[in-house]
């Protein structure tokens, strides 16, 4: 597959060349809106069994389009590096998208490039464009949360101790709702269910990940999940301890044979290859994406061995009580772990309701503190 | 699977025990690579750059070849071939080996994500840990008592080289270098060529204490595996001023105060997180400033030591 | 003086010849890779930006190891003063919401130089009435600067919006940094070059860069001319704190506008191997500091044209920072300098 799209990149540039030299303007032209060049930039390793890899694999199903190239840059920090990233891709590679796919990268970065860049289009994972901002950006994000909530329910099925656990990163909102979307699916199986979370206090710590999933263990948690860069060194962590573990992002199933439960997964490239055939067609393209389950932006990995026939049918029901709308995760009344009511009774919150992207607190049930 | 009775309080002393063993080892590894180099007179901060470089030659060895042995054998290999690099760059007349140090840092790291990228995704071959806690019921103590085997060795290697310094020839020669240069020379003893061998056998403990953290614990390979890991074992040996049996306390206490935080987290002490695994630093700070002087050097450090100006 | 440049030179080409060879042996084309270094670090005005803006913060962070260094003691912990530089002027921007700019940005600047310069004259403190050496003693504090940061940022003082890392609240957009008219890199790099000619005229034309330079040659010779070895110590920590704690201020203010983790990307690090690149000579610090930002700004293009990894670059430096600190060894050689070295301590 790469060799082939090495070569038709080769033959694409002389084409490209024997054009420039016949009509030397118009074609040249013509030729560059032939091509479209598409820049991917990470804040990791693109084979990190998690966030980074699945941005990644996207791009890499965008590079399969006819006539685009795709260019790639990973471990940029969320710096004033990230913006000169951008802006060499744009003026040394002529590139007309850029895929910016970490969450720090969009305030003020993306916003800045954006703005200089008005011919440019930047998609962004994970930030929220509000009004007045360029508008030739694509702020993306998929409700990852719903997966979590089915990766709860498995877990609420599978667990004998009635305590889970969650590995996650920095606390921020949507790793709290993940919390709460993995807790509160597992109490749909049983409201006794409680999570513990260990915090690791940065994105890619595996010492401290996996010092996290054996302190887990050792208070009786049986199922953990996590959001992190990788799920890699707490599923297989989890494995060696003989409990159950969840992923994310990526599917980790090859990695834990007995004790791996489902992965929720964000698949970034359905709306990537969307939006790109719609450039091309000249229509516009939205300024705020929220994928879930309809849309194929969310998917389940194959569910693990261990699974019981019970908790597939339930996981499959809540899913498909997601796709049609009749199973709103948030509804009232849901407490938060201080006996404050944060969700009264009565109340839904919509998946893409703004309430739920400011979450600054822990459901009910949930072992931790929202700050550290 | 089980199930398991949860510990509570008693989980934490259990975590920091056998988190001071698990996440220890390295430490241990690395801060009796590096006493050996300073004994020698010279410090290597570079530490960092062969712990990393250690840990994705470790897994790549045991993955292309299905042993993880010979993966330790050769993150061993690995480590003493940066040692080498160390101490060829700073036998050079007036190089800085700190500044040496911590640009082999940089090129060793680099090297090893730049060699490592295929190696990020597959799991490999992992050593084999011995289960101490066979005769209990309790998983959690069985899950605690396991130890690998490398721990085991780094134990048998503390006496050793405390040994070794004391009554070898070798031993003596190395702290005579380390102590004074100008008793060296009139004694005859080739210094540049013993701290090469002491630099090189630092490298290879260094790259062994890698191996462990992509071979055993956490066991897998990953450009934020080390977290500086290989520079706080640095300061860890002035902590343990220079004695490779206070290396071991030093490393268990770092291992265990690393143990602790996520420990004290999963019952219910959430704040302070980050100041918790920073105790070790207070620590060694305040051991640093208790048996400095200003009239003299470091207690116990070699005279060589350009700490020791 | 010849010296002085053609040493360097001779380094840098090694160290290219080196890499391309490294290059050549994972199977690029090297002579390719050196063009496109090229391009990427100065090739065009865009190029020209892209290295000074990685350049901006260096100059700065190597004067916390370069100004220590003429007293003859080693800083390594530059991070932390950067990292606590940036804290301090983040907090002082909120705490300054709703005044003039000018005021705000005076403060944020006073309250980055004086947190990294308290946090490196206390390293310089311990050393004088202690005795605590000074290499270790600021590793360490950065160390403990890593924890209190961290512990700040993603605890009392966090914005729970902040995406990704935590980060303190915003500053107020009127107390942020711009660009120079006409040249997309930030008024950072402007007081990076004041700041190392202002250290460089310091050293070289004051009394008290003379008193410095006398105790960092022999401290002996320093007490019995009655120097005040203490002062000298804290106010040469202080001074060198101060610039890192600029350079997080900057960083805060011109980039990030707010201190969040992003801060800890290990400038600091760089900033220490270009003080000893420049041999501790301010002026030095700023082509230094050129230089290891065109290394840093190929970085994107040889992973876009080469397939290279990301890390290419980090080899790149490695092996550039390998051959120039050897290089030192040749100032002592060559036929003028012989003489002397035999006479030296060697």
């Amino acid at each position: 597959m790469k060799n082939f799209s090495r070569i038709s990149r080769r033959g694409l540039m002389r084409s490209t060349a024997a054009a420039a030299a016949s009509l030397p303007l118009i074609s040249r032209l013509a030729a560059a809106e032939d091509e479209l060049v598409c820049g991917g930039i990470y804040v990791g390793a693109k084979d990190d069994y998690g966030y980074n890899q699945g941005q990644a694999v996207a791009v890499a199903k965008v590079a399969e389009i006819p006539n685009v190239r795709v260019i790639e840059e990973a471990m940029v920090p969320e710096t004033a590096e990230v913006q000169k990233t951008m802006q060499s891709m744009i003026e040394l590679d002529g590139a007309k998208v850029i895929f910016a796919t970490s969450y720090g990268y969009y305030d003020p970065h993306v916003l800045e490039m954006a703005a200089k860049y008005p011919d440019v289009h930047f998609f962004h994972c994970g930030g929220w464009w509000e009004e007045g901002q360029p508008t030739n950006i694509t702020a993306y994000w998929a409700n990852v949360d719903h997966g979590q909530y089915i990766n709860g329910i498995l877990a609420g099925h599978q667990t004998q101790t009635g305590k889970l656990g969650f590995v996650p990163a920095v606390p921020i909102p949507v790793l709290l709702r993940a919390i709460n979307s993995f807790t509160l699916g597992a109490q749909s199986v049983n409201p006794d269910i409680t999570t513990q979370i260990i915090w690791t206090g940065d994105w890619n710590v595996p010492v401290k990940e996996a010092e996290a999933v054996n302190s887990l263990a050792d208070q009786g948690c049986d199922v953990v999940s996590c959001d992190l860069d990788s799920p890699k060194v707490v599923v297989e962590t989890a494995e060696r301890r003989g409990i159950y573990s969840c992923g994310v992002y990526a599917d980790q199933s090859a990695l834990a044979p007995n004790g791996f439960l489902a992965s929720a997964i964000g698949d970034w490239s359905v709306l990537f290859i969307e939006s790109i055939e719609k450039m091309r067609a000249g229509e516009p393209l939205p300024n705020s994406v929220l994928g879930g389950f309809a849309d194929g932006m969310v998917k389940m990995s194959e569910y693990g061995p261990a699974v019981s026939a019970e908790a597939r049918a339930a996981a499959d029901a809540a899913r498909a009580g997601i796709l049609d709308g009749s199973l709103e995760i948030y509804t009232g009344e849901i407490k938060d772990n201080n006996g404050n009511v944060v969700v009264p009774a009565g109340t839904t919150y919509s998946y893409d309701d703004p309430f739920l992207e400011q979450i600054d607190w822990l459901a009910e049930g949930v072992i931790g503190s929202p700050t550290i | 699977m089980e199930t398991t009775e949860a510990l509570g309080w008693i989980g934490v002393p259990l975590a920091v025990l056998s988190g001071a063993i698990r996440v220890g080892t390295p430490f241990l590894y690395v801060s009796l690579g590096e006493c050996i180099t300073e004994k020698g007179g010279r410090i290597n901060v570079g530490q960092e750059g062969i712990l990393v470089m250690g840990a994705m030659v470790g897994f790549a060895v045991s993955y292309l070849s299905g042993s993880p042995w010979l993966g330790v054998l050769a993150a061993a290999g690995a480590g003493s071939l940066l040692g080498m690099m160390h101490a060829l760059f700073c036998s050079a007349r007036r190089v800085n080996d700190i500044a040496i140090g911590i640009a082999l840092m940089l090129f060793g790291s680099g090297l090893a994500f730049f060699f490592g990228k295929p190696f990020l995704n597959p799991s490999a071959p992992q050593l084999p840990a011995i289960p101490f806690g066979w005769w209990s019921d309790s998983p959690q103590i069985r899950s605690a008592l396991e130890i690998n085997l490398l721990f085991i060795i780094g134990l048998g290697l503390v006496p050793l080289i405390s040994w070794g310094f004391r009554y070898t020839r070798w031993g003596l020669m190395l702290r005579t270098v380390g102590d004074s240069r100008d008793a060296a020379l009139s004694l005859g003893i080739p210094i540049n060529r013993v701290r090469l061998v002491a630099t090189m056998l630092g490298g290879a403990l260094s790259g062994i204490g890698g191996a462990f953290l992509s071979l055993y614990y956490p066991g897998s390979w990953n450009e934020g595996l080390s977290s500086l890991q290989g520079l706080m074992a640095v300061v860890l040996v002035i902590f343990a001023r220079w004695d490779p049996v206070r290396c071991l306390w030093a490393a268990l206490l770092f291992g265990g105060a690393g143990a602790l935080a996520p420990a004290l987290q999963s019952v219910g002490v959430t704040t302070g997180y980050q100041l918790i695994a920073a105790a070790p630093y207070v620590l060694t700070l305040a051991i640093m400033i208790m048996t400095s002087s200003p009239r003299r050097g470091l207690v116990g450090a070699p005279g060589e030591l350009v700490l020791n100006r | 003086m010849i010296r002085a440049i053609a040493i360097p030179l001779f380094a840098i080409g090694l160290a290219m010849a080196l890499f391309g060879l490294f290059v050549a042996a994972v199977g690029a084309d090297p002579f390719a890779v050196y063009a496109s270094i090229y391009r990427a670090a100065f090739g065009s005005m865009f190029s020209w930006e892209n290295t000074l803006v990685r350049a901006a913060p260096l100059m700065l962070i190597a004067l916390c190891t370069a100004i220590p260094a003429q007293m003859g003691l080693l800083v390594i912990g530059n991070e932390g003063a950067v990292m606590l530089g940036g804290l301090a002027a983040a907090s002082a921007g909120l705490l300054l919401t709703g005044f003039a700019a000018p005021i705000g940005m005076l403060g944020m600047a006073l309250a980055g130089i004086v947190a990294g310069g308290l946090f490196i004259a206390a390293v310089g403190a311990l050393r004088h009435w202690r005795g605590v050496n000074e290499t270790i003693s600021s590793l360490l504090m950065a160390f403990l600067a890593f924890a209190v940061f961290d512990h700040l940022v993603q605890g009392p003082l966090r914005d729970p919006s902040t995406f990704n890392y935590p980060g303190t609240y915003p500053i107020d957009d009127a107390f942020r940094i711009g660009m120079i008219p006409g040249f997309e890199v930030h008024w950072g790099l402007v007081i990076g070059i004041v700041a190392c000619v202002l250290a460089w005229l310091l050293i070289r034309y004051s009394t008290f860069g003379f008193a410095l330079r006398i105790c960092g040659n022999n401290l002996r010779v320093g007490q019995m001319a009655g120097l005040p070895i203490g002062r000298l110590v804290l106010i040469s920590c202080g001074l060198g704190g101060g610039a890192a704690g600029l350079a997080g201020t900057i960083e805060v203010a011109a980039v990030l506008d707010r201190a969040s983790s992003a801060l800890h990307v290990g400038y600091g690090w760089s900033g220490i191997l270009v003080s000893f690149i420049a041999r501790h000579n301010p002026i030095a610090i700023i082509p230094a500091a050129i230089a290891l930002g065109g290394i840093r700004a190929s970085g994107g293009l040889l992973q876009r044209s080469h397939d290279l990894p990301d890390a290419t670059v980090l080899v790149f430096e490695g092996i550039v920072f390998l051959v120039v600190l050897w290089s030192e060894t040749l100032y002592g050689r060559g036929p003028i300098f012989r003489l002397r070295a035999r006479h030296g301590n060697n």
